[in-house]
C-alpha cells in the first residue's frame, strides 16, 4: 500500500525529543551532519552511532522505523559499497581474482562510506519523525527570517512549503483512492511492456490532476473566506520559544562535536 | 453453497508501525445470489476494509474470500477475473471519470476485459440506458457533466461489466432526496432485470431498510445479521454500535413508551402511518 511509505512521516508522541523547539531541532540537524563529515575514526563512528540510538531511545522511535526509512535508498548504499570496494586503488590486497581486486584501503572505505550515508539518512529522518510539518516550516520561516531583509519571501516560501507537506498524505490517500477505484475496473498497473505501462496510468493521473486542481480551488477560495492577505503583520497562535531543554540540547549537541574531535586528534 | 462466502478474513493495516489497525477482525459471512445486503456500521467500523477484498483489492492479512466456492486469491488470474465478476463502485465514483467522452469512460471497463467492439457498444448502451443517461450524452466530456450525472456515468462505468455482485459504497452520498430516490430505483431496476445481487454499504437507514437482509458491523467484527425488521428490534445494540434507528422506528418507540399500543415492527413511515391510523379505526387514542 502507498500509504506504508514513511518517507518524511511525522510519528506523534511527547518525548522530550518531541518537545524541542523546532529551531533547535533544525540546527542540531545541521550541526549533525557537519559532524557526521568530520568523523574520520572509528571510534567517531561509534560515538555518532550511540547519540543516534540515544535520541532514537528517548524519542520512542522504533528502530525498525528507522530501518524502514532506509529502504528506499538500499540502491544507493549498495552501489555506494560496491563503487568503493572494487575501484580503490590501494596495494594492501586482501582478495585478488582475475581482474577483480579488494584492497584494505577499499574495504574500509566502503564500510566508511555505507555507515555515513546511512547515519546521514536515519540521523535527518529523526528530525521528520518527531517534528510535525507545521512545525518544521514554523521552524525554518523563523531561522531564514533574516533573509527578508534582501527581499527574500521567506513567508510566501515556507507557506508555500507547508501547503506542499500537507497535501502529500492527502494526495497519496486520493492516489490510493483512484487506484482502486480503476483496479476495480479491471486496470492493470503492473504487467505490459513499458509504453504499455505508461498508458495505464492515465487513468490514474488525469483524475489526479483534476482533483489536484480542484482541491487548489477551494483551498485559495476557503483562505479568501478568512480574509488572507499574505504575510506582512501576520501573529501567530502557537508562539515558538526557547528553554532550558534547548540549552541542554545544544550543549550536548557541542559534546557530540568536541567528542568526535577529540578522537580524531586520538586518532581512535 | 452461496455465491460469496468470507472466512476468517483479517486485515491489519500498517503491521509493525505504531499506527497499526485491525481493520477487520477474523471475519465469517455468506452472501446468498439474489439478496440486496445491507451493510451498515460507524465510520471505521471496516465496512470500506471488507469490500476491497471482495473483488481482491486488498489481500487479507488472514482467511480468504471464496466465490463460487473458488477461493478468488489463488493465482493472479483469478484475482483479476473476480474484478469482473464482482463489481465495486467506491465511495465518490465520479472522480475516477478520466475518459474524454462518457462513452469512451463507460467502455473502459469491458475494454480491461478484451471484449468485442460490438459487445463493448452493446454493454455501454445498456448501462447508460440502465443509470439512465441518454445517448445524447456519449460525445460529451465527462467533467461537463452535472454532479449526478457524473455519478450515474461512473456508476455505468461499473454495470457495463456486467458483474454478477454489485457493490455500492455510500452510492447517495451528497445527492438531493429526489436523486437519491431515483438512484435507488435504479439499482433495483437493475438487479431485477440482470437477476444479480447487490450489497450496498450505507449509514442511511431509509435506505437500510429497503435492504432483504442487514450485517451491522462493530469494530472489525458483525454484530448483528438478520432482517431489517430483526436488526432494527435491537435498538439498544444499534445504538451501543453508534448507529441511529431509521426515524419511523425512533418514533414508534418514543409513542410505545408512552402509552400507545403499537406492533412491534414498525420502521418505515408507511407503517408507522398504517399503525396509527388503525388504532384511530379502533377508537383507542383520540387523534
Amino acid at each position: 500500500m502507498l500509504k506504508d511509505i514513511t518517507l518524511g512521516q511525522y510519528f506523534p508522541g511527547d518525548t522530550p525529543v518531541h518537545r524541542l523547539d523546532p529551531r533547535t531541532k533544525l540546527i542540531l540537524t545541521v550541526v549533525y551532519i557537519a559532524a557526521l563529515f568530520m568523523v574520520k575514526t572509528w571510534g567517531g563512528y561509534a560515538l555518532v552511532i550511540a547519540a543516534l540510538a540515544a535520541v532514537t531511545f528517548i524519542a520512542h522511535i522504533r528502530p525498525r522505523a528507522l530501518l524502514k526509512g532506509l529502504k528506499p535508498l538500499i540502491f544507493i548504499i549498495v552501489f555506494t559499497a560496491v563503487l568503493n570496494l572494487f575501484f580503490t586503488a590501494g596495494d594492501d590486497i586482501l582478495f585478488q581474482w582475475r581482474f577483480i581486486r579488494i584492497t584494505h584501503t577499499g574495504l574500509e572505505r566502503a564500510v566508511s562510506m555505507v555507515l555515513r550515508v546511512m547515519l546521514l539518512v536515519s540521523g535527518t529522518f529523526m528530525l521528520t519523525y518527531t517534528t510535525s510539518p507545521l512545525a518544521i516550516t514554523d521552524g525554518l520561516e523563523r531561522l531564514l527570517s533574516p533573509l527578508n531583509k534582501l527581499h527574500v519571501p521567506v513567508y510566501e516560501l515556507s507557506l508555500m512549503m507547508c501547503i506542499a507537506l500537507r497535501f502529500i498524505p492527502t494526495l497519496i490517500e486520493e492516489t490510493d483512492r483512484i487506484m482502486s477505484a480503476q483496479k476495480a475496473r479491471g486496470a492493470d498497473l503492473e504487467t505490459g511492456s513499458l509504453p504499455e505501462r505508461a498508458k495505464a496510468l492515465l487513468p490514474l493521473l488525469i483524475p489526479l490532476f483534476i482533483s489536484a486542481f480542484r482541491r487548489a480551488d477551494e483551498l485559495a477560495l476557503a483562505m479568501e473566506c478568512r480574509c488572507y492577505n499574505g504575510g506582512q503583520g501576520r501573529t501567530r497562535m502557537k508562539q515558538l520559544h526557547m528553554g532550558w531543554q534547548d540549552a541542554a540540547a545544544f550543549g550536548l549537541g557541542a559534546l557530540l562535536v568536541a567528542g568526535i574531535l577529540l578522537l580524531r586528534r586520538l586518532g581512535i | 453453497m452461496s455465491l460469496l462466502e468470507l472466512r476468517g478474513l483479517t486485515h491489519v493495516y500498517s503491521r509493525g508501525t505504531p499506527f497499526e489497525k485491525t481493520a477487520i477482525d477474523h471475519l465469517d459471512l455468506d452472501i446468498e445470489a439474489g439478496q440486496t445486503l445491507g451493510l451498515i456500521g460507524h465510520t471505521g467500523s471496516g465496512k470500506s476494509t471488507l469490500i476491497s477484498h471482495l473483488n481482491a483489492l486488498l489481500k487479507p492479512t488472514e482467511g480468504t474470500v471464496l466465490f463460487n466456492g473458488e477461493d478468488i486469491y489463488a493465482t493472479k488470474a483469478a484475482m483479476r477475473h473476480a474484478r469482473f465478476r464482482v463489481g465495486v463502485v467506491f465511495q465518490y465514483p465520479e472522480y475516477q471519470l478520466f475518459e474524454e467522452t462518457v462513452y469512451a469512460d463507460i467502455a473502459y471497463g469491458p475494454k480491461n476485459q478484451r471484449l468485442s467492439q460490438q459487445e463493448i457498444d452493446r454493454r455501454v448502451r445498456e448501462a447508460a440506458a440502465f443509470v439512465g443517461l441518454s445517448e445524447d450524452q456519449f460525445d460529451r466530456s465527462p467533467l461537463e457533466l452535472s454532479g449526478g450525472q457524473k455519478r450515474r456515468a461512473a456508476i455505468a462505468g461499473v454495470l457495463a461489466m456486467e458483474p454478477e455482485v454489485l457493490v455500492l459504497d455510500e452510492p447517495t452520498a451528497g445527492l438531493d432526496p429526489a436523486g437519491r430516490e431515483d438512484l435507488l430505483e435504479k439499482l433495483f431496476a437493475w438487479k431485477d432485470a440482470s437477476g444479480g445481487t447487490i450489497i450496498l454499504v450505507t449509514h442511511d437507514m431509509s435506505i437500510a431498510n429497503r435492504c432483504q437482509r442487514l450485517v451491522v458491523m462493530e469494530s472489525g467484527r458483525i454484530v448483528l445479521d438478520g432482517p431489517p425488521e430483526l436488526v432494527f428490534a435491537a435498538s439498544e445494540q444499534l445504538r451501543g454500535s453508534g448507529l441511529d434507528l431509521p426515524a419511523a422506528a425512533h418514533i414508534a418507540g418514543l409513542l410505545r413508551r408512552a402509552g400507545v399500543d403499537l406492533p412491534a415492527a414498525i420502521y418505515t413511515v408507511d407503517q408507522l402511518a398504517e399503525a396509527i391510523l388503525s388504532l384511530r379505526g379502533k377508537g383507542g387514542a383520540p387523534c
